[in-house]
């Protein structure tokens, strides 16, 4: 069952408030996403850290029900 | 995650420099991640290790506990987890990739 790309938004900024999410869905088919998650709050974090917290954020369903999501973590310039 | 897969993952990333989980092999990758992180190796002209994940669901299952970490491909430099494949895109477009690989002694040919 993929995941609708409001749903993805809305997980990750209940767990990240500040964040600005953008989704892109790549394929058009409900499935293949790519996300730009922007936040104050990664701010000196590695990327790999940075990512975790999104991954959190979507509650154990990465890389279950969401196989494919291109992430892009940064902090406001 | 069983003993088993555990200290099978833990001596394949420790015994190897340059170490990708992945599905599907470097010349048959079964996703397009694991294909792209493939070729960035590649473009790198670095020597790795890889393993597919698809021929082995303890191996599967127990990569992502082993590093907290949902998705493959994995990649694993002298024994750290550096990143999936978006992070490795990040890392190869900036510079970093080539030049953690230098600091850790890895020969690339670049």
């Amino acid at each position: 069952m993929p995941m609708a790309a409001e749903e993805i938004e809305t997980m990750i900024k209940a767990a990240i408030p500040d964040a600005e999410v953008e989704i892109t869905d790549l394929a058009g088919d409900g499935d293949h996403y790519a996300a730009r998650v922007v936040s104050e709050t990664f701010r000196g974090l590695p990327r790999v850290q940075q990512q975790r917290r999104v991954y959190d954020a979507l509650g154990g369903r990465m890389g279950g029900v969401l196989h494919a999501l291109q992430l892009t973590t940064a902090c406001p310039q | 995650m069983t003993d088993d897969a555990n200290s099978r993952i833990d001596s394949t990333v420790k015994g190897n420099d340059v170490v990708l989980f992945m599905k599907g092999t470097p010349l048959f990758p079964q996703c397009g991640f694991s294909s792209r992180a493939v070729a960035i190796l590649e473009h790198l002209g670095v020597e790795y290790a890889s393993v597919d994940v698809l021929q082995d669901q303890g191996i599967r299952q127990g990569i992502k506990e082993y590093s907290d970490w949902p998705t493959i491909p994995q990649l694993y430099v002298k024994g750290e987890f550096v990143g999936g494949s978006d992070i490795m895109m990040e890392m190869y477009e900036s510079g970093e990739l080539s030049q953690l690989l230098k600091d850790q002694g890895v020969a690339t040919a670049q």
